[in-house]
C-alpha cells in the first residue's frame, strides 16, 4: 500500500540541542496511528515539523506521494493536514459557525452567505451527535463542546491526514466514546489519523498502529494488536518498568485516626456545585470521583478558598467556616495543586527554586528580606527527595517535563508541612514513569499522615490510591464507597445511577 | 549542556544588551566630542534625566506585575504644582506636598484596577486626563513660581558632595528599589503576579495587595519627579509631562522588561534612561559641531526607531529561547 505519509530521518535541532535524530513516522490511508513517547521524546517536535511550524534541519516528508516542506500550519492545512491540539485554539467570543468556517467563509454575491455556513456547521456537528445553537459564542459552551467544535473545524478542511494531540484530556468517558466513534468514521472515508495520546486503554481502543519515540528517535512501530501494554511501556521507558503496573492490588492500611481532618457538609456554589458532603481523617488518601462537570474541581477549590461558597459548612483545624481565601486555607495547613499545571501551577519565567519556594515565602522572609540560604537548602532536599530532574535549582521550570514540574509543585505545599494536600488531576499529562513516582510518593506522604483529597478523571488511578471515594453527580455527592467496595465498576455505577453500586443488574 | 548554555546566552544578552549598548554610546560620545565626559556634561546629563528616572523605576514595577501606569506624566505635572505652591513654607512641606499628590493619584489608580476591575490601560489614562486638570486648575493655568527663600530649589539644582542632588536621589532610589526586588518578599511577589496571577494567589500570597502597592509606589515616584521638576526649573510646570509615560515605558522596555510582565530588572531600566537620555546629549553635541543642524525633533525619531530596533530583539530572543524549550 502506498503510504499517505512518510517522515524519513528527520533531524532538528535547537540551538544546536538535538531534539530530534533521524526520526521517522509513517502512516497508511485510512489508518488510526498512534503517537506515544514520554514528554521530551520528540513526539510534539515531530508533529510542529509535519504541519510547518517549524523547519527541519534534514530528512524528508513525502505527503501523498509527493515531497513537501510546508511554511506554515495554514499551508499544511491547506494541503489537507488538519491539527487540532491540546490546548483549544479557537476564538472563544465569535460564534460556533465562525469559528468552523474561519478561513473558508462561503460567500455569495461577495458577501458572507451566514445561512450555508451555519447549515455546514450544524452539519458537520450532528455528525458528532452534537446539537447545539451554532450561532451562539463558542465560550458559553463547555471546554467538552468546544473540543467538538475544534474537530468539526478540522475535518470541515476536507482533511486527508487529521493529527490529535491528546484530545480527550479534557473529555468525560461518554465524551470520549463520541470522539472514537467520530476517529471510525473518518477512517471509513479513508481519512488517517495521528492520535498523540498518554492514556494506553485510548490507544488499544481505537489505534491500528503505533509508533513509539524516545530521545527525539522512533524505537519502535507495530500493529497495536502484536504489542502488549507492557512491551509499549518499555519501549516508551527503555527501561524495565513491570513494577510500574502491576504495584498494585496492595491495600492500604485503614486510617489510624477515625477523627476528621476536614469535613465538607452541604457545600453549594453557583450551578456547579449544589449539595456536597465528605471528610477526610489524618493518613488518608480519599478520592473525589465524578464525570466531567459533575463539580469537582469546583469543590476543591471552594474548600481551598479560591471560590467563595454560597452555602454549606467546611471544618479544618481552626476553621469552622469555608475559607474566604486561599492564603487563610494555607495558613490552617492545606495545600492544592490544580489541574490546570501551566496557567494556575508554574510561573514559567521562574526558576525550580522560587517555584518551589513562593509560597513558603512569607515565612522565609525576616522583615521582609528572604532568607536565600534556607530557601537554598529546602529545595536542594526536595529536588533530592523527590527525584526532580533538573540541571539546577536556578534552572527556568518552564524547561522541565511535565511530570517534573508536577513535582515541583508538589514540593511546594510539602515543604510547608501541610496537614491536607488536594490534588486536582495530578498525573494529566505526565509520562508512565513520572506518574508512578507522584502516586508512590502520595502513598508514603499519607503513611505519614497527611490527608490527601484526589481528584483524577483516570478511574483506575482514584481506585489505585484512594481508600475512601466519594463520587459526584451534576454536583451533588451521591455515594461514598468505602474498603472493599472500591472498585472501577462501582464507582462508575454510582456516577451513572447516582447511588449505591447496583447488584444483579437492577436499575433504580 | 550546550543546551543551556545558549539558552544561557539568550538570556544574557537580553539581560545586558542593553549595558553593552550603553557602553558602546559612551565610548563613541567619549571619542567623538571633547567635553563629553567633561564633569558638566556628566552631571548635566544626571540632573536632568534623574526626573525620567524615578518615573521609570515605579513604571518598571508596574509593567514586571503585567500592567500600565500611563498617568504619570500628568501625575508629576501634578506634582510640581503642588510642591511649587507649598514651596513657600519650605523643602520639607514642598517635597512631601508632591509625594502626597502622587501617592494620591496612584491609590485611585489601584483603587479603580483592583475594586472595579478595570484594565490599568483605561484606567490609568483615565488618572492621566483628571491629574492634567487638576494640576491646571491649581496652578491657574500657567507655571507657579516656587519659593527661592526657602531653599526649595536645592532639590533641584543643589549639589551634595560634588554631585546633584536629584541624582543622589535616584541613585538612593533605583538601589532600595533593586534590593526590594530582589531581596525582599514583595519583590518576589511582584515578579511572581505577573508571571502567573492565578497560581500566585493560590499560593496564598497577597496578589491584590501588592498590585495596590506598585501603582502607589508608581504615582508616588512621578510626584517625586514633579518635585525635582519644580525645583529644577524654579517653577511648577501644569503643562510638563506630556510624553513622560511614554518615555518611561520605552526605558523600561530597551532595559529588556517585558511587557507582558513576569520578568525584569531595575538595574537594566537605569541603563535605558541613560541609554535615552544619552541620545539627546549627543545630538546636542553633533549640533555643536557643526558638522549637521538636527533638531530637537530628532531626539523622538531616534529614539523611537532605537525603541522598534530593541522591541524586534526581544522578540527575536524570546521566540528563540521558546524554541530551546520546545
Amino acid at each position: 500500500m502506498t503510504l499517505l505519509l512518510s517522515m524519513r530521518e528527520i533531524d532538528k535541532r535547537f540551538a544546536g540541542v538535538p531534539a530530534l535524530a533521524s526520526a521517522s513516522l509513517e502512516v497508511e490511508p485510512g489508518e488510526v496511528h498512534a503517537l506515544i513517547g514520554q514528554n521530551g521524546a520528540g513526539k510534539s517536535t515531530m508533529i510542529k515539523i509535519l504541519t510547518g511550524y517549524y523547519a527541519k534541519d534534514a530528512g524528508e516528508i513525502l505527503f501523498d506521494g509527493t515531497p513537501v516542506e510546508f511554511s506554515s500550519p495554514q499551508e499544511a492545512q491547506r494541503s489537507g493536514i488538519s491539527t487540532i491540539y491540546q490546548e483549544i485554539n479557537l476564538v472563544p467570543y465569535r460564534s460556533v459557525t465562525e469559528n468552523i468556517c474561519l478561513g473558508r467563509e462561503r460567500r455569495r454575491f461577495g458577501l458572507l452567505d451566514w445561512s450555508a455556513m451555519h447549515a455546514e456547521a450544524q452539519a458537520l456537528l450532528s455528525r458528532f451527535n452534537i446539537h447545539i445553537d451554532v450561532r451562539r459564542s463558542l465560550m458559553t459552551y463547555p471546554t467538552a463542546i468546544q473540543q467538538m467544535v475544534a474537530i468539526a473545524r478540522a475535518i470541515g478542511f476536507e482533511a486527508k491526514l487529521v493529527i490529535m494531540d491528546e484530545p480527550t484530556s479534557s473529555l468525560d468517558e461518554k465524551e470520549v466514546e463520541v470522539l472514537f466513534d467520530v476517529i471510525r468514521q473518518l477512517k471509513a472515508a479513508g481519512v488517517s489519523v495521528i492520535f498523540v495520546s498518554h492514556k494506553l486503554d485510548e490507544l488499544y481502543a481505537v489505534c491500528d498502529r503505533v509508533t513509539v519515540m524516545r530521545d527525539g528517535r522512533t524505537v519502535r512501530v507495530a500493529r497495536m494488536s502484536e504489542l502488549s501494554k507492557l512491551d509499549l511501556v518499555t519501549a516508551m521507558l527503555g527501561r524495565e518498568l513491570s513494577r510500574v503496573l502491576h504495584d498494585e492490588g496492595a491495600h492500604h492500611a485503614q486510617a489510624a485516626s477515625r477523627e476528621a481532618l476536614l469535613t465538607v457538609e452541604h457545600l453549594a456554589v453557583g450551578r456547579r456545585v449544589r449539595d456536597v458532603s465528605f471528610d477526610i481523617r489524618p493518613g488518608e488518601i480519599v478520592g473525589l470521583a465524578g464525570l466531567l462537570g459533575s463539580g469537582r474541581t469546583e469543590t476543591a477549590r471552594v474548600v481551598f478558598g479560591a471560590d467563595r461558597a454560597e452555602a454549606g459548612r467546611v471544618a479544618f483545624g481552626d476553621i469552622a467556616e469555608p475559607a474566604a481565601e486561599p492564603a487563610e486555607a494555607i495558613r490552617a495547613g492545606m495545600g492544592f495543586c490544580s489541574e490546570d499545571r501551566k496557567f494556575e501551577g508554574i510561573i514559567p519565567d521562574m526558576s525550580v527554586r522560587e517555584n518551589l519556594t513562593l509560597a513558603l515565602m512569607p515565612q522565609l522572609a525576616r522583615r521582609g528580606v528572604v532568607d536565600e540560604a534556607r530557601s537554598r537548602e529546602i529545595v536542594d532536599r526536595f529536588i533530592q527527595r523527590l527525584g526532580i530532574r533538573c540541571a539546577g535549582p536556578e534552572q527556568p521550570i518552564r524547561e522541565l517535563s511535565g511530570g517534573n514540574q508536577q513535582k515541583v509543585l508538589l514540593a511546594r505545599w510539602l515543604c510547608m508541612n501541610p496537614r491536607l494536600l488536594i490534588l486536582d488531576e495530578p498525573t494529566r499529562g505526565i509520562d508512565v514513569g513520572a506518574k508512578a513516582e507522584i502516586l508512590s510518593l502520595v502513598r508514603e506522604l499519607a503513611g505519614q499522615g497527611l490527608g490527601v483529597l484526589m481528584i483524577s478523571s483516570e478511574l483506575e488511578e482514584v481506585v489505585e490510591a484512594a481508600s475512601r471515594i466519594f463520587v459526584l453527580r451534576d454536583g451533588r455527592s451521591v455515594a461514598e464507597l468505602d474498603g472493599d467496595e472500591v472498585s472501577e465498576e462501582a464507582v462508575m455505577a454510582a456516577m451513572a445511577h447516582g447511588h449505591e453500586p447496583v447488584q444483579e443488574g437492577a436499575d433504580g | 549542556m550546550g543546551r543551556l548554555d545558549t539558552a544561557r546566552l539568550v538570556r544574557a544578552i537580553g539581560r545586558y544588551g542593553v549595558l553593552l549598548a550603553l557602553v558602546v554610546l559612551i565610548l563613541f560620545g567619549w571619542l567623538r566630542y571633547e567635553n563629553f565626559l567633561g564633569s558638566y556634561n556628566v552631571l548635566s546629563v544626571l540632573r536632568y534625566n534623574s526626573m525620567f528616572a524615578l518615573v521609570a523605576l515605579g513604571m518598571c514595577f508596574v509593567i514586571i506585575t503585567g500592567g500600565i501606569d500611563l498617568s504619570v506624566g500628568s501625575t508629576a505635572a501634578l506634582g510640581s504644582v503642588v510642591a511649587a505652591l507649598l514651596s513657600p513654607y519650605g523643602v520639607l512641606p514642598g517635597l512631601l506636598g508632591g509625594l502626597a499628590a502622587g501617592f494620591a493619584v496612584g491609590a485611585i489608580n489601584a483603587f479603580v484596577i483592583i475594586r472595579l476591575n478595570i484594565l490599568p490601560f483605561i484606567a490609568t489614562l483615565a488618572t492621566m486626563l483628571a491629574a492634567s486638570g487638576c494640576a491646571l486648575l491649581l496652578a491657574n493655568n500657567q507655571s507657579v513660581s516656587v519659593s527661592y527663600e526657602s531653599g526649595f530649589t536645592e532639590l533641584g539644582q543643589g549639589d551634595f558632595l560634588g554631585f546633584p542632588i536629584p541624582a543622589w536621589i535616584g541613585l538612593v532610589a533605583y538601589l532600595a528599589g533593586s534590593l526590594v526586588l530582589n531581596l525582599t518578599a514583595f519583590g518576589r511577589t511582584v515578579l511572581a503576579v505577573g508571571g502567573n496571577e492565578d497560581a500566585t494567589r493560590l499560593m496564598g500570597l497577597p496578589t491584590t495587595r501588592v498590585k495596590a502597592a506598585v501603582y502607589i509606589l508608581s504615582g508616588a515616584l512621578a510626584g517625586l519627579a514633579g518635585v525635582i521638576l519644580a525645583a529644577q526649573f524654579g517653577a511648577g510646570q501644569p503643562i510638563e509631562g506630556v510624553g513622560w509615560e511614554l518615555f518611561a515605558i520605552a526605558s523600561v522596555v530597551v532595559g529588556g522588561t517585558l511587557l507582558t510582565g513576569g520578568v525584569g530588572s531595575v538595574g537594566s531600566t537605569l541603563a535605558g534612561v541613560l541609554l535615552l537620555g544619552l541620545i539627546f546629549n549627543i545630538l546636542n553635541f553633533e549640533n555643536g559641531l557643526g558638522w549637521i543642524s538636527l533638531s530637537a525633533y530628532w531626539q523622538s525619531v531616534i529614539r523611537g526607531a532605537l525603541l522598534l530596533v530593541v522591541v524586534a530583539i526581544q522578540a527575536r530572543l524570546v521566540a528563540r529561547s521558546d524554541d530551546v524549550h520546545a
